[in-house]
């Protein structure tokens, strides 16, 4: 046997030492690279706001409630309500579509078990990484057409007639329109909605199921009662994931809901969301004035808005797991990967 | 319905019951038909409209002239995705993988649930939102758009992809395995590179793939930053095209032949990032089984 | 001559005190064996002997254990050098499933730093594999993953990786406990044969192994050692009453 070849006191060789020193190094390292994403939230957060500022300055709160955005110098005004209008009936009418077929869906898969589900849940997961404008120009070119020539004429001519919730189905189909956004948009939140519901409702013991199953519930009856109580907030958190990316979305918006600032009852008229009207001002934003500052203003209210729709849901999710008993959190967590804004 | 009292009826259960179980099952199927329709529609239509469109001049030849846009291509904008998804995977691919690797081998602090917390948040940043932060930094900043900024808006959003992404594959890899390095007198550091990584290996190139999938298909950053171009450009500092880009571009403009050129970009964007999604999914569960 | 000798070592997991005062003693060349119920701190106090009870979270240690004389916890220590001249075991077997069969058996050789040519690491690895008496089974198959072995080659495989890097102590951690009888008989021939160029420590809850394999057995309750001595003695004329109950079976 070699002599030992590591002593261990204080003599220890020039090898050992080095090694402590790299091991240092190297913590310390990853320690500052992880720092760095805290360093960019807080600069992404401080750069807008800087910008905004003079904005919100000059306008305080009738920022968020001026109903006129005029960028002409000499007759500046801005005024958000209608961008915050567009985002919120577009995602609101995603929403609506969206959330009871995803939830759907998700429970689906959960009960059907074996050679459909597989490969069924991994498709929808897949679907997922479809980019915003492929389904863009599929709303553009095939979802519009349909909808301005059927469906938006039926719904006008039916619910338009009933009293209250007509007054949201007025108006011409043709022309873009504030439910075409709503639908692309519905349809672009479905994979990860379900994903994510379909996690959390998994996590629900298969014991509980069985349990109400064996009390004489029907399938339906067991859902309700041992199924959708645990999962309700981990539901909830899959909505707000799916909000929150309706909330972003801005290519697929944009090509179909007509960039028109407009505040009005009417679903089938065109409007403008935050993201929409981003994308499609900045290039006349010149330096001059408050143009540049104001866009940015519109930017700070989505990114804020976006981050703790964000943090609400990941609680709500955990919620879930925490009620149910697992560390599946972390798995469902990681769906949040998927979700992409255009 | 009578029954002798003391008798549970063993028969099927009628009436409202049955009645709301079966309009349940219903309710399930019509959705999953729902969803799934739009979904494999916009797949299929996408691949046949825009086969049509791949050509030789799509894939070499810039913009032609208005008098004939059909025999034009949009290799500037393959070059320019090319350019720009390559500095943000440059850039965000390590800074993600050493934030991942902190989370995952030194993170049981404070401050690693603080990191945790923001890079769930940062994953939800909407694109625009980062094309506009990175517009308000850099290229305002710089006086012109370019595919340095560009790349930089993908940094923001790649970087807490690539963390969470491989902090999740380190945290699979079994704590024995780290013991076992430990135990045989390696130093932390290398115990993580040399055992911890490469037996998380696959897993790693998975979050990188993800990254890199949500990245070809970004429009509004680059649209706030890179700018767009018709020609070919290979100066990181200067305004670059994207095809992501290009489409929207496209699909907004009343030239027919135009479209059709969309719809090509749109199937070369699908087909590259469902293969990235496709292959990271196998990858992924393939690992899973190695290392169980 | 002592080779390890521990004194008054106490140990925490966060504020839970675990190791109350323990003391021990292995001369070179023999076999000690650590026994007592479950959760009496046997997994705790190996893991104390190379250092690797501090790497969890919140985990402290104060006492001496001292190697050749010089205490392993000294200020100017440090734990990966202790830990190239204490090799360990665990229960599980944990082979680097990266590794082919001889890479695994050089690993500790081959990361260490050192430039080592190719014919000296598999000289090196041979006479690893060698001595933990499965050369033979996978000498035509060297670089297979390490994972495709059977539980217990994966075991002998990891007791190689241990010896291939020539340290003085082993500690094993209930080694055979994932073993089928027939490996776990295997690992415990080993042990016999190595004990004569090493000091070995075995952690097992198995009483008639560490009656078959040790010279010195440690009896542990709740923490603190209630009993240590000649295994001899230990299994038939313990000093203790609790030592006796547990060696006949009344409790653990």
């Amino acid at each position: 046997m070699s002599e030992p070849t590591v002593v261990l006191g204080a003599g220890a060789p020039a090898r050992v030492r080095r090694s402590r020193v790299i091991d240092r190094g190297f913590r310390g390292t990853t320690l500052v690279v992880g720092l760095g994403l805290i360093a960019l939230l807080a600069l992404m957060l401080v750069e807008l706001t800087t910008g905004a500022w003079r904005t919100f300055d000059a306008f305080g709160l009738r920022f968020f409630i001026g109903t006129s955005w005029n960028p002409v110098s000499g007759r500046e005004d801005f005024g958000a309500l209608p961008f915050i209008f567009g985002s919120l009936v577009t995602s609101g009418v995603a929403i609506v579509i969206g959330v009871p077929i995803a939830v759907g869906l998700a429970l689906l898969l959960n009960q059907v078990r074996g050679s459909i589900a597989n490969p069924l849940t991994v498709f929808v997961d897949i679907l997922a990484a479809i980019p915003s404008v492929v389904y863009g120009l599929w709303a553009l070119f095939v979802l519009k057409p349909i909808l301005d020539s059927s469906v938006e004429p039926f719904l006008i001519a039916t619910l338009g007639k009933v009293p209250l919730i007509g007054a949201l189905f007025r108006g011409k189909a043709q022309g873009p329109d504030l439910f075409t956004a709503g639908v692309i948009l519905a349809i672009m939140i479905l994979p990860i909605v379900t994903a994510v519901s379909r996690e959390v409702i998994a996590v629900v013991p298969r014991d509980l199921r069985e349990a109400a199953l064996a009390l004489g519930a029907t399938r339906y009856e067991s859902v309700r009662l041992a199924v959708l109580p645990y999962a309700r907030s981990g539901i909830i958190g899959a909505s707000m994931l799916g909000l929150g990316r309706a909330l972003g979305e801005t290519i697929a918006v944009s090509l179909v809901v007509g960039n028109t600032p407009r505040i009005g009852w009417s679903l089938m008229q065109p409007g403008a969301t935050i993201p929409s009207w981003i994308a499609s001002s900045f290039r006349e934003a010149t330096s001059v004035g408050l143009h540049r500052s104001a866009l940015l203003a519109l930017a700070v209210t989505l990114v804020i808005v976006a981050f703790v729709l964000a943090a609400l849901s990941r609680l709500l999710v955990r919620r879930t797991s925490d009620l149910v008993g697992g560390s599946a959190a972390d798995e469902v967590v990681t769906e949040g990967i998927y979700p992409r804004a255009g | 319905m009578s029954a002798a009292a003391g008798t549970v009826s063993l028969g099927p259960v009628r009436g409202i019951r049955r009645a709301k179980d079966t309009g349940f099952t219903v309710f399930l199927w019509t959705c999953a038909v729902l969803a799934l329709v739009p979904l494999t529609w916009i797949a299929f239509y996408v691949m046949s409209k825009g086969i049509g469109a791949l050509s030789w001049n799509f894939f070499t030849k810039v913009p032609a002239g208005p008098l004939n846009p059909e025999q034009g291509g949009i290799v500037q904008s393959f070059i320019g995705t090319g350019l720009i998804v390559g500095i943000a995977t440059v850039i965000a691919v390590p800074l993600g993988i050493l934030s991942g690797i902190y989370l995952a081998e030194y993170g049981k602090g404070r401050t690693a649930s603080a990191i945790r917390l923001v890079a769930y948040v940062l994953l939800s940043t909407p694109s625009i939102v980062a094309g506009a932060f990175i517009w308000a930094l850099v290229v305002v900043a710089l006086g012109n758009f370019s595919a340095l900024a560009g790349g930089l808006s993908l940094v923001v959003l790649m970087w807490p992809i690539v963390a969470i992404a491989s902090e999740a594959v380190l945290r699979l890899v079994p704590q024995e395995l780290r013991e076992g390095a430990l135990a045989l007198g390696l130093p932390r550091w290398k115990a993580i590179v040399r055992v911890v990584m490469p037996t998380a290996g696959a897993g790693l190139l998975t979050a990188v793939m993800l990254a890199v999938a949500r990245a070809l298909g970004e429009t509004a950053p680059i649209l706030l930053t890179a700018l767009g171009n018709d020609y070919v450009n290979t100066d990181i500092r200067a305004p670059t095209d994207a095809v992501p880009l290009r489409v929207y571009d496209y699909a907004r403009t009343p030239v027919e032949a135009l479209h059709s050129i969309a719809w090509g970009g749109a199937l070369v964007l699908l087909v590259a990032v469902l293969f990235l999604a496709i292959s990271a999914r196998i990858l992924s569960t393939r690992q899973q089984k190695r290392i169980a | 001559m002592r080779k390890v000798e521990i004194v008054d070592l106490n140990a925490w997991f966060g504020s839970n005190h675990v190791l109350h005062g323990v003391g021990l003693t292995a001369r070179p060349g023999s076999v000690t064996a650590i026994i007592g119920p479950s959760g009496c701190g046997k997994s705790t106090l190996i893991r104390c002997l190379n250092r690797m009870h501090e790497e969890v979270r919140g985990a402290r240690v104060e006492g001496k254990v001292l190697f050749d004389g010089t205490d392993i916890y000294g200020a100017d220590v440090d734990p990966v050098a202790v830990r190239r001249r204490i090799g360990m075991v665990f229960q599980r077997p944990n082979p680097f499933p990266t590794m082919s069969i001889l890479d695994n058996a050089t690993a500790g050789l081959r990361l260490s730093g050192e430039r080592i040519p190719r014919a000296k690491l598999a000289e090196q690895g041979e006479r690893a594999l060698r001595a933990a008496g499965l050369w033979d089974e996978v000498k035509d198959r060297l670089n297979e993953p390490g994972g495709r072995l059977s539980g217990g080659q994966q075991q002998r495989l990891c007791i190689a990786r241990a010896l291939a890097v020539e340290p003085e102590v082993i500690l094993l951690d209930e080694p055979a406990s994932a073993l089928d009888p027939a490996s776990t008989l295997r690992i415990e021939e080993l042990v016999g044969g190595l004990k004569e160029r090493y000091t070995i420590v075995i952690v097992t809850h198995n009483m008639q192994q560490a009656a078959r394999v040790s010279d010195w057995t440690l009896f542990m309750l709740f923490g603190e050692v209630v009993e240590f001595g000649p295994t001899e003695k230990v299994f038939t004329t313990p000093d203790d009453k609790r030592t006796e109950d547990y060696v006949t079976g009344r409790f653990g």
